[in-house]
């Protein structure tokens, strides 16, 4: 069922709804709270190819809820290292826990300065109050 | 459209205070959800749910000529209708085309009330109008005063009995009653699959009979879970599975089309049936993953055969479903074919229809 709005001060935002946990030269992705809430119930997520490259502000894998499907754009450039093959198998991972279970790919970043690009959660809760 | 020009039912604050995401629907702004489409869906399949159906239309004929002009109109045989009864029809264009699909209900003055889909409303209306020229009829909107709830799944009569001063009707038949202290008309009829009542009544009685059915223990419930209850049982969406551009023996509705009766585009109709569709609509499953929506083509081999109308995620079944036209021929249950899913092919099956049917 649905969680908490919540917004981890240590991620970065995209303005289409998606987060970044930056380690070093890697970061993992997936969808903010706002994200999933607006899409409901999330029944299927097909998770991409591991060496797979994803750009800035594209698509790079798609989430399905009952209704609708939306593309989930990458905050940041890079060669996808990992998937999580378990919210493949569990998609409501990412309505339960979508900073958690839910993250969907990590990412060796090709260009870490597009970090700054980023927003950080000030911006992103300013962003989705409008 | 924008907000401004969107209509809101009499029910529109409490879909609101109750959380409801309101979305335009048919020129309507219309709760989509609240809690979340899976939840909802499985109230109805379990318990109770409730839907704001005001959106749709209602539509009065009466005067001597009734019967003999909604006979004229409508694709079912009228006089095998009984007072207090209900029917299921399609309205048709002159070449047979599926202008509505209706509900009919007939009272015992000999007049009756005949429920439109929402977006088809006025052209529904000045249809019948048209066809009205000779008979001694009248033709009323009577969609502006009237609302419409629809209370679905296996502990709805319960509930709807609770709050109501009388027997509730058994399937496809009516009666007048008083619902939360309102007179309305309740009919035995629904979108789901599930048993229940629709309850049709006047725009100021709505709120408090959706209070009394809240408190009764309904869920409230969007059209989300609207349109994946009623796909898992193979009814038809008009404007989806079905539409001007086909025929009712095409869409599999034949069953209410009696063309002996000689109704508006009857002849076309007769011709469909006599000589086969070149394309049938069938119902599917997606036998591994994905989900298939509306618009996907359908393929056997290489070959395009058809296209999807309707396709969702199956809440109860836990996987993809839906219906489309592919070539009569392998309309068949059993039939492997393949949807493609956004340049993804997912494979699939031709099912019987309902693809759910409740086991007990």
């Amino acid at each position: 069922m649905a969680t908490e709005e919540s917004y981890p001060e240590e991620l970065r935002y995209h303005p289409e709804h998606d987060w970044a946990r930056v380690e070093g030269d890697q970061a993992t992705f997936g969808i903010t709270w706002f994200a999933q809430d607006s899409l409901g119930d999330v029944v299927f997520f097909d998770p991409p190819e591991v060496g797979a490259t994803v750009a800035k502000d594209e698509p790079y894998t798609e989430v399905e809820s009952v209704k609708a499907v939306s593309d989930v754009i990458a905050p940041l450039s890079g060669e996808i290292l990992e998937v999580n093959a378990e919210a493949g198998t569990n998609p409501e991972l990412i309505n339960t826990d979508p900073y958690g279970g839910g993250w969907m790919v990590k990412v060796r970043l090709s260009d870490r300065s597009e970090v700054d690009d980023l927003l950080d959660v000030a911006a992103y809760k300013d962003l989705i109050s409008d | 459209m924008t907000a401004d020009e969107l209509r809101r039912t009499p029910l529109y604050d409490e879909h609101v205070a109750a959380g409801g995401r309101m979305v335009p629907f048919a020129g309507w702004e219309m709760p989509v959800q609240y809690e979340g489409v899976a939840a909802e869906h499985a109230a109805v399949r379990e318990r109770a749910g409730m839907f704001d159906v005001s959106h749709m239309g209602q539509i009065g004929t009466s005067g001597p000529d009734a019967e003999r002009f909604l006979q004229f109109a409508v694709s079912n045989d009228v006089s095998k209708l009984a007072a207090g009864g209900a029917q299921y029809s399609c309205l048709c264009a002159d070449d047979g085309g599926i202008l509505d699909d209706l509900f009919s209900y007939l009272f015992a003055d000999g007049s009756y009330l005949t429920v439109s889909n929402a977006a088809n409303h006025e052209g529904d209306l000045a249809r019948l109008r048209t066809l009205a020229g000779g008979f001694d009829v009248a033709v009323a909107d009577l969609a502006p005063e009237h609302s419409m709830i629809a209370v679905q799944g296996p502990a709805a009569r319960d509930a709807v009995t609770a709050v109501t001063d009388g027997e509730l009707p058994s399937r496809m038949h009516t009666a007048s009653l008083e619902v939360a202290g309102a007179p309305a008309l309740v009919c035995g009829t629904g979108y789901t699959g599930e048993d229940g009542v629709e309850i049709i009544l006047g725009n100021d009685g709505a709120a408090g009979v959706w209070r009394a059915l809240r408190e009764a223990g309904v869920t409230p419930c969007g059209l989300g879970a609207r349109d994946t209850l009623r796909l898992e049982v193979c009814f038809h969406l008009h404007g989806n599975d079905m539409g001007p551009d086909r025929n009712p023996i095409e869409a599999g509705l034949g069953w209410c089309c009696r063309e002996e009766t000689g109704f508006a585009g009857s002849e076309a109709v007769a011709a469909a049936r006599a000589e086969g569709t070149a394309e049938r609509l069938a119902a599917f499953a997606i036998t591994g993953r994905g989900i298939p929506r509306q618009g996907n083509p359908i393929l056997l081999g290489e070959e395009p055969v058809g296209t999807v109308t309707s396709g969702t995620f199956s809440p109860s079944l836990g996987f993809g479903i839906g219906m489309g036209y592919v070539r009569s021929g392998l309309a068949e249950p059993g039939t492997e074919v393949e949807i493609d899913v956004r340049g993804r092919r997912r494979s699939a099956e031709i099912r019987k229809k309902p693809l759910y049917a409740k086991s007990n």
